[in-house]
């Protein structure tokens, strides 16, 4: 089973692995990435505010835990990405893996996450206490870290 | 006509989300239309200053500078994603 999720309001880990694993025997282990808002001591953040593009998001999304389905042998996977404006230590974003065998339920949640950092349309923009805001840019890191997967 | 979305920073120097306009005669592709937007007005010169920062999706897919456009397509422009 594949869920994606595009929502504002915060996401509950435990409902959510319930709702991945719920009438499911075959269930070995469960990846889980949980990405969150993080303060930069060297210039305070008051909140981080994320932008995306209602429709490809979501297709973008279906695309890659499809292509994780492909790859591992998978039970089901959950992508859910919060967008608005989202204060420090706020969650993201969460990838759940599911998997008969452990290598794959954490090789897809490292998957699924690299490639939902690169590969779907959202946009960070940090928002600073002293007023300041600034859009974050994409890292070559990131690029790197999404081709790994190649 | 064209459905031209803008998003994160290329909406703030747009100075609008949206709009729909004629394909001008010509322009078949988007790196042609995104070329034809910097040289229509100030907002189009600060939106596509640098080219090369600047990503794009036709009908909701990601696009490169040669992909086709044509009459009816939705055509976004953004800067790389940085979402996770």
């Amino acid at each position: 089973m594949i869920t994606i999720r595009v929502q504002t309001e915060d996401f509950q880990l435990a409902a959510e692995m319930a709702a991945l694993t719920a009438g499911r025997g075959d269930v070995g282990g469960i990846g889980c990435f949980i990405g969150v808002v993080r303060d930069n001591p060297a210039h305070p953040l008051a909140a981080l505010s994320l932008e995306h593009y209602p429709g490809m998001t979501e297709q973008a999304m279906t695309a890659i835990a499809t292509e994780a389905a492909r790859r591992w042998d998978l039970v089901g996977c959950t992508l859910l990405h919060r967008v608005g404006r989202l204060p420090v230590g706020a969650n993201i974003v969460l990838v759940l893996a599911a998997a008969p065998h452990r290598q794959a339920a954490l090789d897809a949640t490292g998957f699924l996450i690299d490639w939902l950092k690169t590969k779907a349309p959202f946009w960070k923009q940090e928002f600073f206490a002293d007023g300041s805001s600034r859009w974050i840019e994409a890292r070559a890191a990131d690029d790197d870290a999404a081709s790994r997967w190649q | 006509m064209v459905h031209v979305l803008y998003f994160a920073w290329l909406r703030e120097r747009a100075g609008q989300a949206e709009e729909h306009l004629a394909l001008p005669p010509g322009v078949a592709t988007v790196g042609a239309l995104a070329a034809w937007l910097q040289g229509r007005d100030a907002a189009g010169a600060a939106v596509f200053g640098d080219l090369a920062v600047i990503r794009a999706a036709v009908n909701q897919g990601f696009a490169a500078p040669d992909t086709p456009v044509k009459d009816g397509d939705e055509i976004a422009f953004f800067p790389p994603v940085t979402g996770g």
